[in-house]
């Protein structure tokens, strides 16, 4: 069987029908950017294996379920589940902090670094990246104006005399931006926070 | 001096190397085979038959 030409759709779908070779076929595709992206965050080969793993074993359990829903994402999906073990990896990691404050006085007590933690930044590019696909299901005007003020830093003086409104037609806009923004994420249940 | 410039740094090799190891792989594999869902109702029940 020529791999190249089987896509990961076809593959999946062989899996489910009870093809255990086209599962070694799909991770032996994928294996090394998958474990590659894990490893270029953790930094340790023996995390990274264990999380490539539990990210298999959730890939397999979730397909055998029959919860997978094919959209034709396969990598982008399993990319993500990663990237999840990846963010617990971290969490669990600050609830059991390597150096121990060992003397009566800590000097990370009071210093601390200003910078996001890998963790944080993480969790920060999630949330930043699934913001940026909430937008575009705003109305034209106000995606506009959203992306003027929060993404080019522009004035509402500049917004005005860009798009031909009045200033307070774009404040406007914009207010009503976050409003529905507010309703989209209250919709879907999303939490985005730090 | 073209080897200087052109030879991959160890940072770049080592990400080219990078693959989870045999046992890893054959570990999942035979976990597929081991795992079966069984659907009762509504509900789901997971078996590994090893």
């Amino acid at each position: 069987m020529n791999n190249t030409k089987v896509t990961d759709a076809t593959l999946v779908r062989d899996y489910l029908d009870g093809n255990e070779n086209a599962l070694g076929a799909l991770i032996n595709r994928h294996e090394h950017r998958i474990y590659s992206f894990i490893y270029s965050k953790v930094f340790n080969k023996d995390i990274a294996e264990d999380i490539f793993q539990d990210t298999f074993i959730k890939v397999i359990r979730t397909l055998k379920r029959g919860k997978y829903n094919e959209e034709g994402k396969f990598l982008p999906w399993v990319m993500r589940i990663s990237h999840n073990l990846v963010i617990d990896h971290f969490r669990r990691n600050k609830r059991m902090p390597k150096f121990d404050n060992s003397g009566d006085f800590n000097i990370f007590s009071v210093l601390s670094d200003g910078s996001l933690n890998a963790e944080k930044q993480l969790i920060k590019d999630q949330i930043e990246q699934d913001v940026q696909e909430l937008i575009k299901e705003l109305p034209e005007d106000q995606l506009e104006v959203l992306t003027m003020r929060i993404y080019k830093d522009m004035s509402f003086k500049e917004i005005s005399e860009r798009t031909g409104v009045s200033i307070n037609t774009a404040l406007g806009r914009m207010r009503y931006a976050l409003i529905n923004l507010r309703k989209i994420i209250e919709k879907r249940n999303l939490i985005l926070t730090n | 001096m073209g080897k200087i410039y052109f030879k991959k740094s160890s940072k770049e090799e080592t990400f080219n190397q990078l693959r989870p190891k045999k046992e890893t792989i054959e570990f999942l594999l035979n976990y597929s085979k081991a795992l079966q869902v069984t659907k009762f109702r509504s509900m789901q029940f997971d078996t590994l038959l090893n």
